[in-house]
């Protein structure tokens, strides 16, 4: 059906002899290749940009991983689970304070660790660990897991993610600098995963 | 004094017979509306506009001093805060006005739904209000992150966790979203390009559309039960209506716009002044975990959503619902451009307007106090009373020791004091028999953790011992098949008993 509005709207063009398209075919000629030389232009310029804007997401995940330390191993005694701190290693100074990190490190036994994000897996919050209960909770909705990182309770999909880790001297190092998430996995592939070293 | 006056009147003339405002910019004023148009109904859409200005000049005023890095930004909002006069004014105005600003353009869209405006020949007018009102809420997300504190550092973790769920290319959304692979200088620097430059620019232009539209097809006659939108004739009777029975807009419908305008101002002038500015909170340090992040009031109801989802629906959920609405939101007046305008003769849509402004009230207030929300400090900060612990055994008060200890008392609480995750606990025992509170301790099960492996045997007992003392008068429930199961005759044997 025809919109009744085209009705309503003058049509200026139809009666003025300099819109007759015959007078004017090369001067249109000429416009039209004006028209193609700047979307060529456009083209060539827009290329650049896109790929300013979206080549840094291109790159691999594990690019933007690399072993930084969690603090030095008497920081963590046997047996407990502390909080632990690193440096994002693709920080800037302009970061700020969310330059440095937190992540949870337990200690098994001997060279037995397991460093857990401090994200839950639900939505990101930051997980609380209770030694007590010896229970990890999530403030935001009720999210609970165990001390291996297992889910426990709540609406979390998977156990909390976990990072990669290794013993250089005394420095307890772990394999991070992605945000994880439930497409972007902290360095160990799937939860409660006690004996992945590095 | 006349020479000022005349002097005045040539620059006047001067000016506009280069630029040539003055025909076009009257004619626009005094255009003709339905007499029946010029009401108290109609005055929204200005209010938004007038509040949008004011959003746009406290927003460069702010920017004069605001520092937008991830390191200053905090700071900088503290010094506005705190160090510069009247600072914390600018800075609660612009807060302020954000908030009413979403709470006008709902209302004004939620009238214009119930005056079928958006009907014939006006589609195109709501479709961009639609996008309009989609780019007020981006202002109003945006404008959280720049206020760089703890809430705003944790909703980022949270919109990037929600991108991490969409499929395939969930990855590459989170860190184009972030900037990066992680919250930092590059994601604040891409809020604030979005806050400051993208979205209002697109807001503006857009704003300007959708006026130019309202002065182009008119405004919205005021509906008359069984009067029916036809696309073959409305043209024609909406013309005669505001030619045989039109009233200028200045002034007849303009004095109500501007008063109300004012209104509006001045209450957000008030909120200002009574509740100061918005944040920020806690600084924006990762390392500081005691927080339970939540959203600005705009996005309560979401959250609430997300947290009350059954965990399978969660991911279509966040994903598919959002665009859901938003398509039927667009497509609305195309599939219901014709016929009735009345909300008299549209029952559904009345229905429609009362559910949704009911639920969006309902999820915020659960938002505003979530009860799904443990209360992480409960089991330090809030002790047993009292009354709970007088004439106990010494076992029971070992049990209120254990239910503070192992942190019970962050998501149950004692006389409404407590989280509020899980069921009171005040009357579990006459709910539950001994045996049944035992399992359910150690094993758990659903939103509760399995304490088995925290809990001594002794605990156990001392706690569940706690738990059937807090019933007041009425009797924990028993196991009725208990006492056969040991031994003990029941005190009238069944007939039917078996050997
Ligand atoms: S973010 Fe942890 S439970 Fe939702």
């Amino acid at each position: 059906m025809e919109d009744p509005l085209n009705h309503s709207i003058d049509d200026p063009s139809s009666d003025n002899p300099l819109n007759q398209p015959s007078e004017h075919s090369r001067r249109k000629f000429l416009f039209k290749v004006s028209l193609l030389l700047n979307g060529a232009v456009g083209a060539v310029l827009a290329a650049p940009v896109l790929g300013y804007l979206f080549g840094p997401f291109f790159k691999r995940n594990a690019s933007y991983n690399n072993w930084v330390s969690v603090g030095t191993l008497d920081r963590f005694p046997p047996g407990e689970t502390r909080l632990g701190k690193y440096r994002n290693p693709m920080g800037t100074p302009a970061d700020g304070q969310t330059r440095t990190l937190p992540c949870w490190v337990r200690h098994i036994a001997g060279n037995r660790f397991q460093v857990f994000a401090i994200n839950c897996a639900h939505m990101d919050c930051p997980v609380h660990w209770f030694p007590q209960s010896e229970l990890f909770m999530c403030p935001c909705h009720g999210g609970v897991y165990y001390q291996d990182g297992s889910v426990a309770a709540g609406p979390p999909p998977r156990g909390l993610y976990e990072y990669k880790y290794k013993i250089a001297g005394n420095q307890l190092l772990i394999w991070a600098g992605e945000l994880p998430t439930l497409s972007t996995e902290a360095s160990v592939a799937g939860p409660g995963c006690a004996s992945c070293q590095g | 004094m006349p020479g000022i006056k005349e002097k005045g009147l040539a620059l006047y003339r001067w000016l506009d017979r280069r630029l040539g405002f003055a025909k076009p910019v009257t004619e626009a004023a005094e255009h003709p509306i339905p007499a029946n148009s010029a009401s108290w109904w109609y005055v929204f859409g200005s209010a938004a506009s007038v509040i949008l200005m004011l959003q746009v000049v406290t927003g460069i005023l702010l920017a004069l001093v605001y520092t937008p890095t991830a390191r200053d930004a905090w700071n900088s909002l503290n010094f506005l805060n705190h160090g510069l006069t009247l600072g914390w004014f600018l800075r609660a105005l612009h807060g302020w006005g954000s908030d009413f600003m979403i709470a006008i353009v709902l209302i004004h869209m939620t009238q214009v739904f119930l005056f079928g405006a958006y009907k014939f020949p006006r589609e195109l007018t709501w479709i961009v209000g639609v996008f309009l009102l989609l780019l007020t809420l981006g202002m109003a997300f945006t404008g959280q992150v720049l206020r760089f504190d703890q809430d705003a550092y944790w909703g980022l973790g949270i919109g990037a966790s929600i991108m991490g769920r969409v499929p395939l290319i969930g990855a590459w959304l989170v860190h184009f979203m972030l900037g990066g692979p992680i919250i930092g200088a590059t994601t604040f620097s891409r809020f604030f390009a979005l806050h400051v430059f993208i979205i209002p620019g697109i807001l503006i232009a857009l704003v300007g559309v959708h006026v130019w539209m309202v002065l182009r097809l008119g405004i919205n006659e005021w509906p008359m039960p069984g009067r029916l939108v036809r696309r073959s004739t409305y043209i024609q009777e909406y013309e005669a209506q505001t030619h045989q029975d039109g009233v200028p807009f200045v002034p007849d419908a303009a004095w109500k716009d501007v008063m109300f305008s004012a209104a509006i101002l001045l209450a957000i002038m008030a909120c200002a002044i009574f509740f100061g500015p918005i944040g920020p909170s806690g600084p924006p340090d990762p390392t500081i975990i005691q927080t339970a992040p939540k959203p600005d009031v705009a996005f309560l109801w979401i959250y609430a959503i997300f947290a009350l989802a059954p965990p399978a629906l969660e991911t279509s959920l966040l994903l598919i619902a959002p665009v859901a609405v938003i398509c039927v939101m667009l497509g609305l007046p195309l599939y219901a451009g014709e016929g009735e305008k009345h909300w008299s003769r549209r029952p559904v849509a009345v229905l429609m307007v009362c559910a949704i402004a009911v639920s969006l009230a309902i999820l915020t207030s659960l938002g505003e106090n979530p009860p799904w929300s443990p209360v992480m400090n409960a089991w330090s900060a809030d002790p047993v009373q009292p009354k709970y612990l007088k004439d106990r055994t010494p076992l029971e008060r070992r049990g209120a020791v254990v239910f503070q200890q192992m942190q019970c008392r962050n998501c149950h609480s004692l006389d409404g004091v407590g989280g509020k995750r899980g069921p009171e606990l005040n009357r579990v025992a006459t709910q539950m028999t001994e045996s049944q509170l035992i399992r359910q301790v150690l094993q758990g099960s659903g939103n509760m953790p399995a304490y088995g492996s925290a809990l001594s045997p002794q605990e156990t007992t001392a706690l569940v011992g706690f738990l059937e003392t807090l019933n007041g008068n009425q009797m924990p429930a028993r196991d009725l098949a208990r006492p056969l199961a040991e031994g003990a005759p029941l005190a009238q044997p069944r007939q039917d008993g078996k050997q």
